[in-house]
């Protein structure tokens, strides 16, 4: 595999906050490959970096193992899709879509042509005439993809795209987009906030936090393996428990994350598997979510365990105040660095 | 859980006590009364505004231009107040009043071209780059000398453009005297001096109307947000292509609605023409000139027409073209 996109020790900094901070990574050819943080983290910077919007104050950027750094947007072999679409008001869809082909000099019926090709890919077919203003938004979004496609860029960069769209819509967009990138073949980085996102879309995922990144695993790792205090608790929902509540319960100074899932009730007196560990403790809470519940366990210190309960075994959940025991295999610990 | 409940109560009964106990105020009462009676409200706010436009500024525009469907009788000078074509007829056949209406129309396109020129890179400077400090000078820069009176402005502009004036000195200070003498030697904008061309009286129309056309296309761009440009870029389109497809057709409401100011301004205006610039009429003497001296009041309200209609043309034409398809 090629490399499609090095970072080589990449900051940019605005004023006194250093938005990306010494950023170095690759992501390989044909990758679908996600940014993931909270707003302000600098995954959106490193995007615009690679389109050209922003230059590094420091480092060096390679696209196709070309030194890009100094190149302006419109001589990057990379095409984006805009949170906001960034459709042209003034231009009908087919327009809109033929923009890419119409300034590189492509005669009108050409470039329409590849324009209507573009939006049968996004089945759009038809929808040519009509303004931007008459489409839904998930219409807009399929637009601005088929506009950012037209110039068979080698790298699409995606900026938040599903962000302005309801849950059902996204979904739908998640899947599409999945399977449009494995049909072209291209790479994809997509920034998005929504960690449930990026871990069903992504190849690999790099999460930033303060403008570095904290990890970047494949899904799998980074919801299994969390590295750090941040990613446990952004990636998934965690049980993060401090290195003084760990030596307390595990018996070892530090930091460690638990997924409930992997978390059992059990009634107090019962005996636990060996080799689990086991705390006593009160029900505080109990959340329904329809497939699971979430049982809120005090453990006694201010320190709480959340137990996720299938709904096969839903009958089970306890009233708050009920006394329990909350158990895990050893396994399911995952110890973090130290913050 | 209980006490929760319990105190819930009381704060739900505090101010449902306090209004039973005082009645509302008049003031109250009367929003209450507007509250879901949309077409009241809508009345009331409306009306006061309609009756001005409808009365006061319809009404007088409708009699005026009845008016320049009358004619004067030529012995008498009285009004003779019967339908006639006969004024517009004098208009458009006398070859000096022809003349005026062309000279008038020629300066003021050539005013709003000029406006357009400037305006455009300052108004796009103040959307997209001026932030905080910068952006209040430009909008105190570009304001204030409409906080100067307009007379003083236009005399002041008369000895800046003198032909011992600062502009002529300074002129030749820097060696372009010949620049200078070129201009006025050419025929048609040139004079004796800056204050007595069509030159001068160019520069000052351009000096005064530039806030009119600065504004609009600010508040214009403003609206543009700046992923356009860059979806623009980002698709392979130069600077220059992107300002022709996207900034420009974007910006072209606010282009328009700063040319009709300018344009407008321009052919209605009677000050200028008689403070600075060659002696020719403009429209705007005209009609001042017709109705108060000359007592010809049907061709001073047929002269008013003359801009009237050519703007309605020029926004015929400008919405023909598209420039307000980005709306």
């Amino acid at each position: 595999m090629t490399t499609a996109i090095e970072f080589r020790n990449v900051s940019r900094v605005f004023g006194q906050t250093r938005a990306v901070d010494d950023v170095s990574l690759t992501i390989e050819d044909g990758e679908f490959f996600a940014m993931l943080g909270p707003s302000g983290s600098g995954k959106t910077t490193c995007l615009r970096l690679i389109a050209g919007f922003e230059h590094a104050d420091a480092g060096t950027l390679l696209i196709h193992g070309k030194d890009s750094g100094d190149l302006p947007p419109y001589e990057r072999d990379v095409n984006t899709v805009f949170q906001d679409y960034a459709l042209f008001p003034h231009m009908n869809v087919l327009d809109n879509v033929a923009y890419g082909p119409m300034v590189k000099g492509v005669a009108r019926a050409r470039r329409h042509a590849m324009a209507e090709e573009m939006l049968e890919l996004v089945k759009l077919h038809g929808f040519g005439a009509r303004k931007p203003s008459e489409l839904s938004g998930g219409q807009r979004q399929r637009v601005a993809l088929a506009r950012a496609l037209v110039n068979h860029p080698r790298i699409l960069l995606l900026d938040e795209p599903l962000g302005a769209l309801d849950l059902k819509l996204r979904e739908e967009m998640q899947a599409e987009l999945k399977a449009l990138q494995r049909r072209l073949g291209i790479t994809f980085v997509f920034v998005t906030h929504d960690q449930g996102e990026a871990l069903s879309m992504a190849d690999r995922v790099a999460v930033f936090n303060h403008g570095r990144i904290e990890q970047l695993d494949t899904p799998r790792r980074l919801y299994q393996q969390p590295r750090t205090l941040f990613v446990a608790n952004f990636v998934g929902t965690a049980n993060v428990l401090s290195g003084e509540a760990a030596q307390r319960i595990a018996g070892r100074a530090q930091p460690f994350a638990l997924r409930p899932e992997r978390v059992r009730l059990a009634a107090p007196g019962q005996s636990i598997v060996p080799d689990w560990l086991a705390v006593a403790g009160r029900v505080a809470g109990v959340q329904y979510h329809g497939a699971s519940s979430r049982v809120e366990v005090d453990v006694g210190d201010d320190v709480s365990i959340s137990v996720q309960v299938p709904e096969l075994a839903a009958n089970e959940t306890p009233e708050p105040g009920t006394r329990v025991q909350v158990a895990w295999p050893r396994d399911a610990m995952v110890w973090l660095e130290a913050a | 859980m209980a006490s929760k409940a319990a105190t819930m109560t009381t704060a739900g009964s505090v101010p449902r006590a306090s209004a039973a106990d005082a009645r509302p105020g008049l003031a109250r009462r009367f929003s209450n009364l507007l509250t879901g009676r949309r077409a009241w409200y809508l009345a009331l706010m409306l009306v006061p505004p309609l009756l001005w436009l409808g009365v006061v500024y319809l009404g007088s525009l409708f009699a005026l231009l009845a008016q320049s469907f009358y004619s004067i009788d030529e012995f008498t000078g009285d009004i003779v107040r019967e339908p006639t074509l006969k004024t517009y007829v004098e208009l458009f056949t006398t070859p000096a009043n022809v003349d005026i209406v062309r000279r008038t129309a020629t300066m003021a396109i050539a005013v709003s071209i000029a406006c357009a020129i400037i305006g455009f890179p300052v108004a796009y400077y103040m959307a997209r780059y001026a932030t905080g400090h910068m952006k209040a000078f430009f909008y105190l820069g570009v304001m204030l000398p409409m906080w100067t009176s307009y007379l003083v402005k236009v005399y002041a502009w008369r000895q800046l453009l003198a032909k011992e004036g600062i502009i002529a000195w300074a002129m030749d200070r820097l060696g372009l005297a010949w620049l200078l003498d070129a201009a006025l030697a050419t025929p048609g904008i040139g004079g004796p001096s800056l204050t007595t061309s069509y030159l001068g009286m160019f520069i000052v129309f351009v000096y005064m109307w530039l806030p009119f056309m600065i504004l609009p296309i600010q508040a214009a761009l403003e609206r543009v947000p700046v992923s356009l440009t860059q979806a623009s870029m980002d698709l392979g389109a130069t600077p220059a292509q992107t300002f022709r497809k996207v900034t420009l057709p974007l910006a072209l409401p606010g282009v328009i609605a700063g040319s009709v100011f300018t344009f407008s301004l321009t052919l209605g205006d009677y000050i200028i023409p008689g403070v600075v610039g060659a002696p020719g009429f403009f429209i705007g003497m005209m009609v001042y000139q017709q109705q108060g001296t000359a007592g010809n009041i049907p061709l001073a309200a047929a002269f008013s027409v003359v801009p009237i209609v050519l703007i309605a043309i020029y926004l015929w034409i400008a919405k023909r073209m598209g420039a307000f398809d980005a709306l």
